[in-house]
C-alpha cells in the first residue's frame, strides 16, 4: 500500500521526524544558492512559516544551510512557504530605511488550482479530486511547460504537486528570476484563454488569426479530450449536461449543428443529439467546436500569484497539513502515469523509516562514528533513500544537475568572450 | 502634420534643428527663458491633454479609429514650429509637478506613453525611419530565410500582416521583455524568448525605449526637486498641478461610525453602485468572498465610513456563518481587515477603488464577484440583474446599449439614474464612494452644495454651470482651471 492512514493529529510527531532525518536540506539549499553567483541570495530569501495553531510568521531568513536546518527544526512548521530576495537581510527588515527594503527578484511562478474548474467538472468539486480530473493537470502541465520552454526560452521548470488538489511550476531560470512585475503579468495573460467569473458563460472567444500558441495548446487538449470529456466526465450524458455545453455559446448562435461522433478520429467531434442549425453569427460562430474543448479543458492559472514578486508559494517538500502528502516534484518524463494518490505521505514515509535496516547500512553506521560532523548528513542522504521519497529527491537532483551544467556553460561563455585562458 | 518634402522653413530658422521632427524622444530639455503666464498655460494645456488622453483609454480601445479620431480633434491647430515648442516645454514641465510618488509617475508615464504612441502611429512611415535614425535607434532585424520559414507563423500571430509585408518590410527581433503589450495581449510570435515584430508594429519597440528612458528621467528629476521647490513662484503651481488629476479618492474618512452594520443591507440596495451590490450579496450568500471581493468591497465600506472594528466584526460574524471558524477568522482574514485599514504590514493606509481600477485592473476569474458588472458581466446575466433589481426594460435597454459602447461609468449613472428616478445623475460617476456620497444625498432630500476646505476635492456644483470667473485675476483663473480638471467629463 502507498499510503499510510495520515492523521493530521499525528503531525507534532510526525514532522519533527520528518525534518530532522529526511527532509532534503543539502538539495534545497543547493537550489536556493544557485550556484552562489549572486552574493547573499540565499542569505536574502524570505521564508514565511505556519506554526502549529496557525500561528503565521513572515520574513524568516538564514545565513547558512546549518541554520535553516536548526531553526526549522526548532520551530516545525506546518506549513513553508518561500518568498522573494530581498535588498536586505528580511529578518532584519525593520532595521532597514522605510523605503529602502525591496523585494529583486524570484522565480517566476504558477499555480493551478483544480478548484477554479469546478464550473466544467462533474466528478468532484472544491478541494476533491480524482483520478478523472487529474487529466485537466495533466493537461495544465503540457500546454503550459511547452508555451514557457519553446516561446518565452526558458530552460529551468521544476513541477511540483502541492499536495492536495493542484500543482505549481518555478520557473528558475536567470532570466526568470529577473522579471518585472509587467512582464510577469504579460507572461501570465499569453498564457491565459479561459477569461472571466461567475457572471460569464462564454469563457473562452477565438478569432481569426488563430495565434500559434493557441494551436499548440489545442493539439495537446485534442490529444486527451476524447477521453477526459467525452468518456471520464461524459459531459455529453446526460441533457442537463448537454445543455450546459450548448449554453456556453448560446449569445452567439440560435440553433446548434449537429455533429456525428467518429470512433477513432483523432480529433473529437461533438454528438449533439438535437438539432438543425444555422449559425446566423459571422463573429467567431466558426470555431465555437474549438472554444468549447478549451473552456473544458485549458489551463485556468491565477494571473495574481504569477504576477508579484514578493508573493509567496508554498515550498517544494513541505508538508499539506490536511492530505499529509508531501509536495513532490513531477518528472515530467512519467507525467501521464503521476497519481496523486501514490504521492507518498509524511506518515508512509516516517514509516518506512523505522523499517529494519539492510546489512550495509550497519557498515555506513560504524563509519560514521569516526566522523560525526558529514555522519549526520550522510545518514539523512541515506534515510530518505529507503523512503519512497527518494525517487522525488532524485528528479530535484537531475533538475539541479541541468541548472549547474547551465551555469557552468554560461561562466565558459562569459569567459571566452573576455578572452580568460 | 507631415511637410511636403524639405522646403518648408520653420520660422526661427537657428532652431531648426531642434524641432525639425514632430515627435520627440524629450532627452534634452529645453534652454530658452519664457514668461510665468506661458509656463502656466502650457503646463496645463498638456495636462488637460493627458486627461483626454486617460479618459479616451477607457471609454475607447486604444488606437481604434474611433479613438483617433476623437484625439486628433483634440489637438488643436497653431503653426507647426509653435506646437512643437510647446509639446517640449510643457512635457518638461509637467515632469517636474509629476516626477514625485511612485503613483503620480506612474500615472504621468502612462499617459504620455498612449500619446506618444497615438503620434507615432500616426506618422508616415518614412517619418517613422526617420524618428529611428534621429534617436540612432537600431534594433535587430530577422534574416530573409528565417523570415520565410515562419511565414506562416507570423502572419497567424499579428494582426494585419501578409506574405508580401513580410518578405519586403523587416522583421524586429527583440527579447520578449521589450514587447510587454504585444506580448500580454497575444499579438506578437514568440520563439525561444524572443518576440517577432513586423515593422509596422515597430511601435511598441519605440514605445518601450521610450517608457525607460522616462522612467530614469524621472526619478532623476525627482532628485534635483527640492532646488526647484524652493522657488516659490513654481512651488504652488507645481503643487496644484500634480492633484489635480487625482480628484476626490475617499481616502480621507469622513463620518466615521456614522453607519451602522445593521443599515448595510438595506443600504446595499439604495445606495451601493452595481458592483457593491453585487458584492454584498455575494457575501451574504456564499458567507465568503475571495481576496479580490474583499478588498473592493472591504475598502468601499471602509470608504463610506466604517471604522476598524465595525469592519472585523462586519467581515468576522458572515464568514462564521460559513466554513470559517471564528479563531481562523482572527487568524486568517483580521489580519487583511487591519492591513486595509494602514495597521500591518507597511501601514499604507489603502484607498478605496477608483472605478477605474475596477474596471481596468485584475479581471474577476471563476469564483471572483469583484470587478464592474457593466464591464465584466455577460450583457444576458446583466439583464437579468437588472431586471431582478426592477429595472425597466427601456431602460435596461439603456443601459446595454452604454455597454456596448463601453462606457461603463455612463452606464452606471444611468442605473444610479434609474434607480433614484431623476432624469440626470447631476455629476459624472468616477468612484464607487462618489455613487454612495451622492446617493445619500439625494435621498435625505435635496443637493447641497457643498464648501470644500481640501485643495484636492472640487466643488460640488453641477460641472456644466461652472462659469469661469473674470479675467482680472489670471492667476486665479489658473488655478480654478486646474480645479476643474479634477473633474472629469
Amino acid at each position: 500500500m502507498s499510503t499510510s492512514d495520515y492523521d493530521p493529529a499525528c503531525l507534532p510527531d510526525l514532522l519533527p521526524l520528518y525534518y530532522r532525518r529526511l527532509f532534503p536540506f543539502s538539495q534545497y539549499y543547493r537550489w536556493l544558492s544557485y550556484g552562489g553567483v549572486s552574493k547573499n541570495y540565499f542569505q536574502n530569501r524570505e521564508f514565511s512559516f505556519t506554526l502549529k495553531d496557525d500561528i503565521y510568521v513572515r520574513y524568516q531568513s538564514f545565513t547558512t544551510q546549518n541554520e535553516l536546518e536548526k531553526e526549522m527544526q526548532k520551530m516545525v512548521p506546518y506549513k513553508i512557504d518561500i518568498g522573494a530576495v530581498y535588498s536586505h537581510r528580511p529578518s532584519q527588515h525593520n532595521a532597514v530605511k522605510s523605503g529602502t527594503f525591496q523585494a529583486l527578484e524570484k522565480e517566476l511562478v504558477f499555480d493551478i488550482d483544480m478548484t477554479d474548474y469546478d464550473d466544467v467538472r462533474r466528478c468532484c468539486s472544491a478541494a476533491d479530486i480524482c483520478s478523472k480530473c487529474w487529466t485537466l493537470m495533466t493537461i495544465a502541465i503540457r500546454i503550459l511547460d511547452r508555451a514557457l520552454r519553446e516561446d518565452f526560452g526558458f530552460h529551468h521548470l521544476l513541477w511540483v504537486y502541492s499536495g492536495r488538489r493542484g500543482v505549481h511550476c518555478w520557473v528558475c531560470d536567470d532570466a526568470a528570476r529577473k522579471l518585472s512585475v509587467a512582464a510577469r503579468s504579460a507572461v501570465a495573460e499569453y498564457l491565459s484563454l479561459v477569461k472571466g467569473g461567475e457572471e460569464t458563460v462564454r469563457k473562452v472567444v477565438l478569432s481569426d488569426p488563430i495565434h500559434p500558441f493557441i494551436n499548440h495548446s489545442l493539439s495537446v487538449v485534442e490529444r486527451y479530450f476524447q477521453q477526459y470529456a467525452i468518456v471520464d466526465q461524459d459531459i455529453l450524458g446526460s441533457k442537463e449536461s448537454v445543455d450546459k455545453v450548448l449554453a456556453v455559446l448560446s449569445p452567439l448562435c440560435r440553433q446548434m449543428k449537429s455533429f456525428t461522433r467518429e470512433g477513432s478520429s483523432v480529433s473529437y467531434d461533438l454528438h449533439f443529439s438535437c438539432v438543425s442549425v444555422k449559425s446566423n453569427s459571422k463573429k467567431g460562430g466558426q470555431y465555437f467546436d474549438k472554444e468549447i474543448m478549451l473552456q473544458y479543458c485549458y489551463p485556468r492559472l491565477d494571473v495574481n500569484v504569477s504576477k508579484g514578486v514578493n508573493h509567496l508559494l508554498k515550498s517544494p517538500f513541505s508538508v499539506h497539513p490536511k492530505t499529509g502528502r508531501i509536495s513532490v516534484p513531477i518528472d515530467l518524463k512519467e507525467l501521464d502515469t503521476f497519481d496523486p494518490f501514490e504521492v507518498p505521505t509524511i506518515s508512509l514515509i516516517c514509516e518506512e523509516l523505522e523499517k529494519p535496516r539492510a546489512e550495509e547500512a550497519e557498515e555506513d553506521d560504524m563509519k560514521d562514528k569516526e566522523n560525526e560532523q558529514e555522519a549526520g548528513e550522510r545518514r539523512r542522504i541515506r534515510d530518505y533513500k529507503r523512503t519512497s521519497l527518494a525517487k522525488y529527491v532524485k528528479v530535484f537532483d537531475r533538475f539541479l544537475e541541468a541548472m549547474a551544467r547551465s551555469r557552468k556553460g554560461e561562466m565558459l561563455k562569459k569567459s571566452d568572450l573576455q578572452k580568460d585562458f | 502634420m507631415q511637410f511636403p518634402g524639405r522646403r518648408k522653413k520653420l520660422i526661427g530658422s537657428s532652431q531648426n534643428d531642434l524641432y525639425d521632427h514632430c515627435l520627440q524622444f524629450y532627452g534634452q530639455p529645453p534652454l530658452e527663458n519664457i514668461s510665468l503666464t506661458e509656463f502656466e498655460t502650457f503646463a496645463v494645456e498638456r495636462l488637460k491633454l493627458l486627461k483626454t488622453v486617460e479618459n479616451l483609454g477607457v471609454s475607447c480601445v486604444k488606437n481604434s479609429e474611433q479613438y483617433t479620431k476623437k484625439l486628433d480633434a483634440e489637438i488643436s491647430r497653431i503653426s507647426e514650429y509653435e506646437k512643437r515648442r510647446k509639446d517640449h516645454i510643457s512635457h518638461f514641465i509637467l515632469r517636474l509637478a509629476y516626477c514625485q510618488t511612485e503613483d503620480l509617475r506612474r500615472w504621468f508615464i502612462q499617459q504620455e506613453m498612449d500619446l506618444f504612441r497615438y503620434r507615432f502611429n500616426d506618422l508616415h512611415s518614412k517619418h517613422k525611419t526617420d524618428f529611428l535614425h534621429k534617436n540612432n535607434l537600431k534594433y535587430e532585424t530577422v534574416s530573409a530565410e528565417e523570415k520565410k520559414s515562419l511565414q506562416d507563423k507570423l502572419i497567424a500571430s499579428s494582426y494585419g500582416l501578409s506574405g508580401t509585408k513580410v518578405e519586403e518590410h523587416d522583421v524586429y527581433k527583440v527579447p520578449f521583455q521589450d514587447a510587454l503589450d504585444l506580448v500580454r495581449t497575444r499579438k506578437v510570435y514568440l520563439l525561444a524568448g524572443n518576440a517577432y515584430i513586423p515593422h509596422h508594429e515597430i511601435v511598441t519597440i519605440v514605445l518601450n525605449d521610450f517608457r525607460t528612458r522616462l522612467s530614469k528621467a524621472l526619478a532623476m528629476t525627482a532628485r534635483s526637486l527640492p532646488a526647484v521647490q524652493s522657488d516659490e513662484r513654481l512651488q504652488p503651481l507645481l503643487s496644484h498641478l500634480s492633484h489635480a488629476y487625482v480628484g476626490q479618492d475617499y481616502s480621507i474618512q469622513k463620518n466615521i461610525g456614522k453607519i451602522s452594520l445593521e443599515q448595510i443591507d438595506a443600504l446595499s440596495g439604495k445606495s451601493f453602485p452595481l458592483c457593491m451590490r453585487h458584492l454584498h450579496k455575494a457575501l451574504r450568500e456564499n458567507h465568503h468572498l475571495r481576496h479580490g471581493g474583499r478588498m473592493q468591497y472591504g475598502l468601499f465600506l471602509k470608504g463610506i465610513g466604517l471604522s476598524l472594528e465595525q469592519a472585523l466584526q462586519f467581515w468576522r460574524s458572515e464568514f462564521v456563518k460559513g466554513k470559517v471558524d471564528a479563531d481562523k477568522f482572527d487568524k486568517a482574514y483580521a489580519y487583511s481587515v487591519r492591513h486595509m485599514f494602514g495597521k500591518e504590514g507597511k501601514r499604507t493606509d489603502y484607498t478605496p477603488y477608483s472605478c477605474m481600477k475596477v474596471i481596468l485592473s485584475n479581471p474577476p476569474s471563476q469564483g471572483d464577484y469583484h470587478g464592474c458588472p457593466f464591464r465584466h458581466s455577460d450583457p444576458e446575466l446583466l439583464k437579468q440583474k437588472l431586471q431582478n433589481y426592477k429595472v425597466s426594460p427601456s431602460g435596461t435597454n439603456q443601459i446595454l446599449e452604454l455597454v456596448k459602447g463601453m462606457h461603463y461609468q455612463l452606464a452606471c449613472q444611468k442605473y444610479f439614474e434609474l434607480t433614484h428616478n431623476v432624469e440626470d445623475a447631476g455629476f459624472s460617476l468616477n468612484h464607487p464612494n462618489q455613487y454612495f456620497t451622492e446617493s445619500q444625498k439625494l435621498l435625505s432630500g435635496g443637493r447641497d452644495i457643498k464648501k470644500e476646505v481640501d485643495m484636492s476635492q472640487r466643488s460640488q456644483e453641477n460641472p456644466a454651470s461652472v462659469t469661469r470667473p473674470s479675467q482680472a485675476n489670471s492667476k486665479q483663473i489658473f488655478l480654478d482651471e486646474i480645479q476643474e480638471l479634477s473633474d472629469p467629463s
